[in-house]
């Protein structure tokens, strides 16, 4: 408040609190796990913000919505006013709501925060984007078209992003999706428990409603080529957003035995293909009695709570640095604590073991201390000679990252790449080696968050447009 | 949705479809597979091209019932739609004029994928020695196609029920002794795992280069999650994106065979389930 005449506000310290599902119950069932904010709390958490002049929290937020606008007006009780405001700036807010790391972004420049906890912008994000799906969602208006076609390859944050934004311009946009549903990595990698799949295709439809076709079963780079696209079919331009579709492994013996699988897999075995109501649904999982997640991240948290759903009587992150290193969120790695996700920390395996038929019996490790900082400022990890000894493991789930998948870097002319195969693209704008043809997300900066790869596609859009207008 | 076209059963449990999708047929190449899903709560299974039709728009796949997904194939008729058909996928057939005859084998359900490379083959100036095998006559299928794919055919059935007694491997042999090793540069062998690995082994002693087409566990089938990874060569492979076909000299056939029978107890228990759900099994009494 800045205005002197009017009362000063009372401050509440804390956030509302997230209702959230019972630890104990929740690690065994795919429910979601936060369960929204009431009416009520969303009004008065709303009511929290300052409405400072400053608005420090718009500049952590990647797609650069009007935070202090919507929140006000979500304050009033305005939602229609509010989800309306968020998405001028932002196609999936239901997604953003959810998975965004607000504590990175928004929420860590509130002013409020300084003292006390931030706004709980995420979840009032998240109320809003709720309430209108289940109030009916209001098309925003479309531009007239302007007669040019764009094609998007890849329709994950990314590629959804870019595609709406496009669409909103005017343009006639078709996305390719490999895979048999919309979504990307919000489908197959992000657990039903963290974000309902409901929701996704809800956010997917809303899309649809701006005039986006969207193709699925189309892998570019197998039947078609972005440059038959661009030359044959009459595409004006191109956005890439294949995300990080490439597991990387350990290159440890023992990898291919039976019962280790990628994060990917395990993950797309059981959100995309639904593995958990097998045999209802027909694609199976098999889950041991002790599983080791190998990595730190985010996806490695997915897993070993996605283990604990899928039965396994004990769920072990496998990390070789320790707590204060772990790369995942803060909030996902209480939420696995809480669950029951154990850790063995300063630990990697070396081999993986594995009885007359191939299946794991168990995983030789090594201890590790750490030593002096890294390029990546993090203290390196160094192994203990004579420190090797058996995890008695069964499962073996393989999430230490993911690369770009090269099915559409490998089949583009003209389209410069790093050493690690990610397509070099200008930050600022998108624009790649080649003309006509945007990149962004995760195929650009490696594996990284959502509402990046949103952040790219949004701006992607805007040079995609101005390349168009003045072609 | 795709539709079936066309329906031929060749036995109870092999059969083949013409399916309507030109996406995959203007692009699609000898050696390549397409995965399917045949309704909502489905599986990703891939099967691999037999045969296609450009200005139709069409697909042939031939399939044997091994499983779920397969058995509900099975049962469906010319005019029904499968949900998901997507392809092509994996890398074409290497196709080249090579110095000598070449010898590809199509072992019982594998004489379908062989049929386009033979015929690409025989296209790009080889004399291409076909040889094709079941357990018996009434498992054996498409003589006259591959006849017509082929410069020459050799038939066997392992029990003799039809032209004669043997497995391809005898046959093989035979070709080779009679041609001498050094004149045949390169065989090419799709079938199951164990007549594949035959073939392997006896064509290792002769010296001679045999690429394989494998049939691994897959889910996106492109490169994404590295279910069906092999090792060839001492290195992990993709079958969906490195293959499907490989140095069959090379490949861990020990590690395939555990990986692809990884999750058989659970397609026992889909089986199961199925056929209590549609009557033909229990009754629905489980």
């Amino acid at each position: 408040m800045t205005d002197a005449s009017k009362p000063k506000k009372e401050i509440k310290p804390k956030k509302n609190p997230m209702p959230a599902q019972d630890p104990v119950e929740r690690a065994r069932n795919f429910n979601e796990v936060a369960l929204g904010y009431s009416r009520e709390a969303v009004i008065d958490e709303a009511n929290r913000c300052l409405q400072c002049k400053k608005e420090p929290c718009r500049q952590g937020c990647p797609v650069e919505v009007d935070i202090p606008a919507f929140i006000r007006l979500a304050a009033a009780g305005d939602f229609a006013g509010a989800i309306a405001k968020i998405k001028e700036k932002n196609a999936l807010p239901a997604v953003c709501g959810r998975v965004c790391p607000q504590e990175n972004q928004c929420e860590k420049y509130c002013t409020l925060g300084k003292k006390h906890e931030p706004v709980g912008i995420g979840r009032i994000e998240r109320f809003c984007a709720d309430w209108e799906l289940a109030t009916g969602v209001k098309v925003p208006e479309v531009a007239p078209p302007t007669g040019k076609r764009v094609a998007v390859v890849g329709s994950g944050p990314a590629g959804l992003t870019c595609a709406a934004d496009l669409a909103k311009l005017g343009h006639e946009v078709t996305v390719f999706e490999a895979l048999h549903v919309a979504g990307g990595v919000l489908m197959y990698g992000i657990p039903e428990f963290r974000l309902p799949k409901a929701v996704v295709q809800a956010e997917v439809e809303n899309l649809k409603k701006l005039g986006v076709k969207i193709e699925v079963n189309s892998v570019v780079g197998k039947f078609t080529t972005v440059d038959a696209l661009m030359e044959e079919e009459g595409f004006d331009a191109v956005f890439i957003g294949t995300g990080a579709g490439l597991p990387y492994f350990m290159n440890i013996p023992g990898e291919n035995s039976c019962g280790v699988y990628s994060a990917n897999e395990f993950l797309t075995r059981t959100n995309l293909m639904k593995a958990y109501m097998f045999p209802d649904w027909d694609t199976p999982i098999k889950i041991g009695k002790k599983v080791a997640v190998l990595g730190g991240g985010n996806v490695a948290m997915d897993a070993a709570r996605t283990a604990l759903r899928l039965g396994a009587e004990e769920s072990w992150i496998v990390y070789r640095r320790s707590h204060t290193e772990l790369p995942a969120r803060k909030e996902e790695v209480e939420h696995a604590e809480e669950e029951g996700v154990k850790f063995a920390f300063l630990t990697s395996p070396v081999e993986i073991l594995s009885n007359d038929d191939g299946w794991v019996t168990g995983m030789k490790c090594i201890k590790y201390e750490l030593g002096e900082p890294d390029a990546s400022g993090r203290r390196r990890p160094v192994p203990i000679e004579g420190s090797e000894y058996i995890m008695d493991v069964d499962t073996v789930v393989v999430a230490i990252g993911q690369g770009p998948n090269p099915l559409v870097p490998r089949t583009t002319k003209g389209l410069e790449l790093t050493k690690k195969g990610n397509i070099v693209a200008d930050l600022e704008t998108g624009a790649t080696s080649k003309p006509g043809v945007f990149a962004g997300g995760d195929v650009v900066t490696g594996a990284a968050t959502v509402i990046l790869a949103m952040g790219a596609g949004r701006t992607a859009a805007k040079s995609i447009h101005e390349y168009l207008m003045n072609k | 949705m795709f539709k079936i076209l066309e329906k031929q059963v060749f036995s109870p449990i092999i059969k083949q479809f013409v399916i309507e999708a030109p996406k995959v047929a203007k692009s699609c190449k000898a050696g390549q597979f397409v995965i399917l899903r045949i309704h909502e709560e489905g599986e990703r299974i891939p099967l691999t091209i037999a045969d296609y039709d450009r200005e139709k728009g069409t697909i042939t796949i031939v399939f044997q019932e091994v499983g779920k997904t397969t058995t509900q194939l099975g049962q469906m008729e010319a005019g029904d739609y499968i949900k998901d058909f997507v392809g092509p996928l994996g890398e074409p057939s290497h196709i080249e004029k090579f110095d000598g005859p070449v010898v590809v084998v199509g072992g019982g359900v594998g004489i379908a994928p062989v049929h386009p490379i033979a015929r690409d083959l025989k296209a790009a100036g080889n004399h291409v020695i076909g040889i094709i095998g079941a357990r018996s006559g009434d498992l054996l299928f498409w003589e006259d196609k591959m006849r017509e794919a082929c410069s020459e055919l050799l038939v066997t059935t392992d029990d003799g029920s039809y032209v004669r007694k043997g497995f391809v491997t005898d046959v093989l042999k035979e070709v080779i002794e009679e041609r001498g090793k050094d004149n045949i540069p390169m065989v090419l062998a799709i079938g199951p795992q164990p007549m594949m690995r035959a073939v392997c082994n006896l064509t290792k002693e002769y010296g001679i280069k045999t690429i394989v087409s494998l049939n691994a566990l897959m889910v996106d089938g492109t490169g994404m999650c590295g279910c069906c990874r092999v090792s060839v060569g001492g290195a992990t492979k993709f079958v969906c994106v490195d293959g499907p076909e490989f140095d069959g000299h090379e490949v861990d056939w020990l590690e395939l065979g555990r990986r692809g029978a990884y999750f058989r107890p659970e397609e026992q228990r889909a089986m199961e389930h199925h056929q209590c759900k549609c009557g033909s099994g229990c009754g629905g009494a489980k």
